[in-house]
């Protein structure tokens, strides 16, 4: 039988199939961020103790600042808590912990491939929906929430197996078009429910043209629209990028995972149970103006009209987006002024986002506040050995300490009530860079040139 | 876990789709322990209440007929968003035991499911006919039956609704999953070992010290 990259994976991690159809399956990697502290409490309380520290990786990003590199910088005494925490149940339980002052800590989504943890064939999870950004590896990559004690006290997870599908974007991605628009592309079609219950597979000439950094942006929102995970086949890129790091397989074993790797593709007669095509040479920069992710619109159309949507439900959704951005039906979206940009988040942090923003803002000077933040120390060092931090602050932008920051506003840095932010994240719902906040989505290009006009701008028109 | 089988109780309509775990719970209340019981005021805290705290007297679950509401009818992807258990605990505090929607999130319904939530999963007809009724009776009660999977309403329609097979049987019974796992250890060893002699380069990763 024909099988998906994801059915290959799959196999070869289930233990046993129940009889209400759910598969019990083998975690490699389990990664962590300071929210936990929940469902250890619940580990204890319960009396359950974990399986598998060895396999554990607990990680600091969401609660840690930008302005500073050590637990006193943290903003109240609730978040240096909440990391110390995290501390000490490592220490408790065994396994390893990249906090603070640790060159390998960043938001986990980073980490992950960094360190070589997220590889061609293996089960990565975490306890956070943005886990399917590690799909880019050709990992299965899944968000698990109320199952992390579960996976703590047995290294395995019970999952009814998704239904499969594939998005292939053919063609040639344009000029000024990044991998954030490939992915606002295919949300806008495929919409934020649209992919519930599903893992897909992101195929084509454009995904395979893309560097694996780009590949992990569109991987980053498949939970935007509803996935269980997002994959790419690993390929030579993919190789390439695992190689020599700390969890890669040793030079001995190399070639014996390279040929197991090498088996890791989708069957061509595979059968998908949905099936999406985009031509990349349509793709377009885009910007978000609602509060779902899916309400992304080429940068030269118009605010949507809510009295043009046929559907009742539609039309509500539609008008109490538009109240809560404050935007007008018809307004050209390059005339909505913004008062902040944040570059950052596990959507846009690496190093190819950081240099696509820099090379917008060289020799240029922001209008309006803007927050750089690094995903990880690795990527930080990078950029710094590049100089392009220099770029950024020249430009008048603040250069932060890697972490989530404002991409969800809990470790301090948030957007003020009705102000209204130009951001690489993934999400726009009301209220997630702090409340009353609004928020458009966009590249980290597309936000550079947001930042130097203190509007929404079409960053063609200054490359 | 208490046990579900069959409960009546007032249901709140939110006639809404998309409503995302950043409404259900804004992520700044994430800091707190979420499972102590005490997450009920951030249960839709910004719909609920004003920038001062005060109930806002416009919302639905403000409304005296909706008090000690133990169900929520929503549309459709409800919950969706960040994987956030405190938005589970929070309906679960402030008294929900079952909500009916046409389609979840995926992570919210699982962890529903897992903390003795019933996520019900209806048509969109049934929807529809749920927000009618509950509308036109504010206050009236739902019976939701978990055996038979059904959702009843005052004016006597019956809807039936899906339910994840392995989920439902926990829910009955009150039992931890992971107990259930825990039973198949043997299983998982037998697993590692077979997995490993083939996976050689992750062994050595595994099997090193951790400092
Ligand atoms: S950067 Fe944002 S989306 Fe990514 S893990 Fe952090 S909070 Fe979640």
């Amino acid at each position: 039988m024909p099988r998906t990259l994801f059915d290959k994976i799959w196999d070869q991690h289930a233990i046993t199939t129940n009889a209400a159809g759910h598969t019990l399956l083998y975690i490699d990697w389990l990664l962590f961020a300071e929210s936990t502290f929940a469902d250890f409490e619940v580990l204890r309380n319960d009396g359950y103790s974990v399986r598998r520290p060895a396999q554990l990786f607990g990680i600091a990003d969401h609660y840690t600042p930008s302005h500073g590199t050590t637990l006193a910088d943290a903003v109240d005494d609730e978040r240096r808590n909440i990391i110390t925490t995290l501390e000490r149940n490592a220490r408790r339980h065994g396994f390893e912990y990249l906090g603070l002052g640790d060159p390998r800590r960043g938001i986990q989504h980073l980490v992950g491939p960094e360190q070589g943890l997220a590889q061609p064939g293996v089960i990565v999870m975490c306890a956070d929906s943005h886990t399917a950004t590690q799909g880019a590896l050709g990992a299965l990559a899944f968000g698990i929430g109320g199952e992390l004690t579960h996976a703590f006290a047995t290294q395995t997870v019970w999952q009814r197996k998704p239904k499969q599908m594939r998005v292939t974007v053919d063609g040639k991605r344009g000029y000024g078009v990044t991998a954030k628009d490939v992915i606002l592309t295919i949300l806008a079609k495929v919409g934020a429910g649209g992919a519930v219950r599903h893992a897909i597979e992101y195929a084509g000439a454009v995904i395979r043209d893309m560097s694996v950094d780009e590949r992990m942006t569109v991987c980053n929102m498949s939970i935007e629209m509803g996935a269980r995970a997002g994959t790419v086949a690993p390929d030579d890129k993919t190789y390439a990028y695992v190689h020599g790091r700390p969890f890669a397989p040793a030079p001995e074993d190399w070639d014996t995972a390279l040929a197991y790797w090498r088996t890791l593709t989708s069957d061509p007669d595979a059968v998908w149970d949905k099936e999406v095509t985009i031509s990349g040479d349509q793709i377009v920069p885009m910007v978000t103006w609602g509060n779902s992710p899916e309400n992304s619109l080429s940068i030269k159309d118009l605010v949507p009209t809510p009295a043009d949507e046929p559907d009742a439900q539609r039309r509500l959704d539609m008008q109490r987006s538009l109240d809560y951005m404050d935007l007008k039906p018809g307004m050209p979206l390059t005339r909505i002024a913004i008062d902040q940009v944040f570059i950052g988040s596990c959507t846009n942090s690496r190093i190819h986002d950081l240099r696509e923003a820099a090379a917008v803002l060289n020799g240029r000077k922001t209008v309006v506040p803007t927050l750089v933040v690094p995903g990880s120390m690795s990527v930080k060092r990078e950029a710094e050995a590049e100089g392009l931090h220099r770029i950024f602050i020249e430009a008048g932008c603040t250069w932060g300490e890697p972490g989530c920051s404002m991409c969800v506003s809990l470790n301090g840095d948030t957007v003020a009530p009705g102000k209204r932010c130009a951001s690489t994240s993934n999400r726009n719902f009301r209220g997630r860079q702090g409340p009353g906040s609004r928020t458009h989505l966009m590249s980290p290009p597309m936000a550079a040139a947001a930042a130097i006009t203190g509007k929404l701008t079409d960053v063609r028109e200054l490359i | 876990m208490e046990p579900f089988t069959e409960l009546s109780a007032v249901a709140v309509p939110l006639a809404m789709d998309n409503i995302d775990t950043d409404q259900i719970i804004p992520a700044r209340f994430m800091r707190r322990s979420s499972r102590d019981g005490k997450s009920a005021p951030f249960f839709f805290h910004d719909l609920r209440f004003d920038a001062n705290g005060a109930e806002k007297p416009d919302c639905i679950f403000s409304r005296t007929e909706y008090r000690g509401a133990r169900f929520v009818v929503g549309g459709r992807n409800y919950g969706c968003g960040s994987a956030r258990m405190g938005a589970v605990y929070s309906h679960f505090d402030y008294g929900i035991r079952a909500v009916i929607a046409h389609s979840f999130g995926d992570v919210f319904y699982n962890n529903c499911l897992k903390n003795g939530i019933v996520a019900a999963r209806v048509s969109a007809d049934a929807i529809a006919q749920l927000h009618y009724t509950l509308s036109a009776v504010p206050g009236s009660k739902l019976t939701v039956d978990l055996v038979n999977q059904t959702v009843s309403d005052s004016a006597g329609n019956v809807h039936t609704f899906e339910i994840d097979g392995f989920a439902k049987q926990c829910l009955l019974e009150g039992l931890s999953d992971i107990d259930l796992t825990l039973r198949m250890e043997p299983d998982i060893t037998a697993f590692e070992q077979r997995y490993y002699e083939s996976m050689r380069w992750l062994h050595r990763h595994v099997n090193r010290t951790v400092k």
